[in-house]
């Protein structure tokens, strides 16, 4: 994996801090161009994966790195699925099972809704699942995705139901039909590894905060720090500034220094920003 | 270990299961659901035992506590059948639809010692605990009004039939949005004596409304004011903001961040300055053992489960403030409507009279 990951928060008005500032972010990138121009500045500065939801809006993302090649011709998309609000906002509207059915494929394969219709009959999780990976991944056609995340709504559902068996599915679908490894977004990250362990997929790549106050690090922020320090697991970063209430140099530091986390996740909006957060990880990563 | 038995899966009913299955100190018995394709599921993948009547679970697994998250309009007799065989309640809001019922129901859980809770998770958003500490600590001054106000993107085109869009089921967002702005109020400052001015519009549904505004009116001269809009596509999810004003500043909280301005500072013991101060969510916010959607989703479950192992039945939430909500939703149903004040109602009788007796005598009138 990359060290340093783009993320996508500060395109889709999500601030844990301040609605406000959501709101003024939501704003500022409602035009897909705005979007555009802050990723090239980051792949300008040598961060090459973004890491992003589902969501509609990053299909026109996608359109424009598939429409220029040579411009991006390493440029790599770590999906995170499901865009969990897209759901949420259907079951409300009209129940789980009609939710479900309005995000299985409709196009492209008949045989693909025959077999969704039948999943459903059959109660067959496996297959109800992987359509919903493959309709979550249509949009990335023909662009690299060498990691495939489950977000953490999701992740975090299942994990406390005790569905075990879906992480299992989303594992093997995502590496058998994309070639790609599984990772698993969590605010439970310790919980999810004994899971995970439990389930023998191994060295799993787990996204989750990690923060020097602690800041949404369930189990508390010493079952984190051991987990990183003893457990075979690939750790990512995310949240290291606890949306702005930790310094970049304290929080960099307190993640940098501890080893075996491989990558760290950050947003931002100018490239003063995004420069200045590179150069302090790459020069705090030097060991 | 206390044991634990969940009727409705729904959105908030599978939301609730994982977050008391995680619970150090519960013990998931039973599920429950009319939906036999979910609970297939579920027993099948998570091995729980599954149940379509919920009476039937009640009496076979005795669990010590039950939940209750299926449409409103079950909540009264679901509620009233635990109360009966000794077993704790938590239940979703809005809690019961008919007042006289929920009276009854607030008696008897009262009658019985047993611990009583509804689901009104922004009690336990520490953004608006904060915000209720620094009101009651009176840091504001004396309170003259309140604001309420809920927006989010539920209903956003004319189509759509679950029972939160069905209006004798409990559906709208007056019990679906606005009771929670309603129940904050009622948290942090009080209870209405008094609504007026109430309007419950419909956007895109057909059977209930999609916008509700009213005016609270207090007995000591306070006023409130609450809107809600349930079509508002602009915000990503529900979002929930109050602001209260006081002969000292005014304080203003969603889930993320309190904003207090005070006019006479500092406030030397609160740590605030003259002026603007900001609280956060990320300085307020405590861990919980477990995380799904939000604290406040943990943090009310937990609440209910350690007052059940303390046997402490005045919780954040009772049932007695949910009817307190309920109360004010009647009312603001009621007044809705009662009839408002027409424009023809003032100018009438001054058309009429000029129509009556001319431009001339309109003239002599006003030179008299």
């Amino acid at each position: 994996m990359e060290r340093i990951l783009f993320g996508d928060n500060q395109f889709f008005g999500v601030n844990h801090m301040s609605e406000e500032k959501a709101r003024s972010q939501a704003l500022k990138f409602q035009d897909i161009n705005a979007v555009i121009n802050v990723l090239d500045d980051a792949y300008d500065e040598g961060i090459k994966v973004f890491m992003c939801t589902t969501h509609e809006r990053i299909a026109e993302v996608c359109d424009h790195i598939r429409a220029n090649p040579e411009r991006y011709h390493d440029y790599q998309f770590y999906p995170c699925m499901p865009y969990a609000h897209k759901y949420a906002n259907a079951v409300t509207e009209v129940g789980i099972l009609d939710a479900l059915r309005s995000f299985l494929p409709e196009e492209g394969a008949l045989n693909a809704m025959l077999k969704g219709g039948m999943s459903l009959a059959k109660k067959d999780v496996e297959g109800i699942g992987q359509l919903l990976i493959d309709a979550e991944m249509k949009m990335f056609q023909n662009l690299q995705t060498p990691v495939i995340f489950l977000q953490n709504v999701v992740t975090d559902l299942l994990l406390g139901l005790g569905f075990k068996e879906a992480f299992r599915i989303f594992a093997d679908h995502v590496k058998n039909k994309y070639n790609a490894e599984p990772g698993f977004i969590t605010m439970n990250m310790p919980k999810l590894l004994d899971v995970l362990d439990e389930l023998k997929i191994e060295n799993p790549i787990i996204c989750s905060n990690i923060n020097k106050i602690g800041f949404r690090m369930c189990g508390g922020i010493d079952a984190y720090e051991n987990a990183i320090a003893t457990r075979k697991f690939r750790p990512i970063a995310m949240s290291v500034f606890a949306s702005g209430a930790i310094s970049p140099q304290q929080a960099l530091e307190y993640v940098c220094q501890q080893e075996n986390i491989e990558s760290i996740v950050f947003g931002a909006s100018s490239r003063a920003n995004i420069r200045q957060t590179k150069q302090l990880i790459d020069q705090l990563s030097v060991k | 270990m206390i044991r634990v038995a969940l009727i409705g899966l729904g959105k908030m009913g599978l939301s609730h299961q994982a977050i008391i299955n995680s619970h150090p100190d519960v013990k998931l018995v039973a599920i429950c659901d009319t939906s036999s394709y979910v609970l297939d599921i579920l027993n099948k993948y998570v091995g729980i035992k599954c149940y379509t009547d919920y009476k039937k679970m009640l009496r076979e697994e005795k669990p010590d506590a039950v939940f209750i998250a299926t449409p409103s309009r079950y909540h009264g007799e679901m509620v009233k059948a635990a109360l009966d065989m000794a077993i704790h309640v938590f239940c979703e809001k809005p809690f019961c639809l008919d007042l006289d019922e929920g009276q009854r129901l607030v008696e008897l859980a009262e009658s019985k010692n047993l611990v009583n809770q509804v689901g009104y998770h922004y009690r336990f958003v520490e953004a608006f605990q904060e915000m209720k500490r620094l009101v009651d600590a009176k840091v504001i001054g004396q309170i003259h009004h309140v604001r309420a106000e809920a927006y989010g993107p539920v209903v956003l085109k004319p189509k759509g039939s679950t029972w939160r869009t069905s209006k004798n089921e409990g559906g709208g967002c007056l019990y679906d949005y606005a009771c929670h702005g309603i129940d904050l109020v009622n948290y942090i400052i009080g209870r209405p004596d008094a609504v007026g001015g109430s309007a419950l519009n419909k956007i895109f549904s057909r059977d209930v409304e999609d916008e509700v505004y009213a005016t609270f009116f207090y007995a000591d001269g306070k006023t409130g004011q609450i809107a809600a809009n349930w079509s508002d596509e602009s915000l990503r999810k529900m979002s929930t903001n109050i602001t209260i004003w006081g002969t000292n500043g005014k304080i203003s909280a969603d889930r993320q961040e309190v904003r207090i301005f005070l006019r006479d500072g500092p406030n030397v013991a609160l740590n605030l300055n003259k002026g603007w101060n900001t609280r956060y969510t990320t300085e307020l916010t405590q861990n919980v053992w477990y995380y799904l959607r939000g604290e406040e989703y943990s943090e009310q479950i937990n609440h209910f489960i350690q007052s059940i192992k303390v046997g402490r039945t005045d919780t954040r939430s009772t049932f007695r403030s949910a009817w307190d909500a309920d109360l004010v939703a009647a009312m603001i149903i009621k007044d809705s409507e009662s009839s408002h004040v027409n424009a023809n109602s003032l100018t009438n009788q001054k058309a009429t009279s000029t129509e009556k007796n001319g431009v001339l005598a309109s003239i002599k009138s006003l030179l008299s």
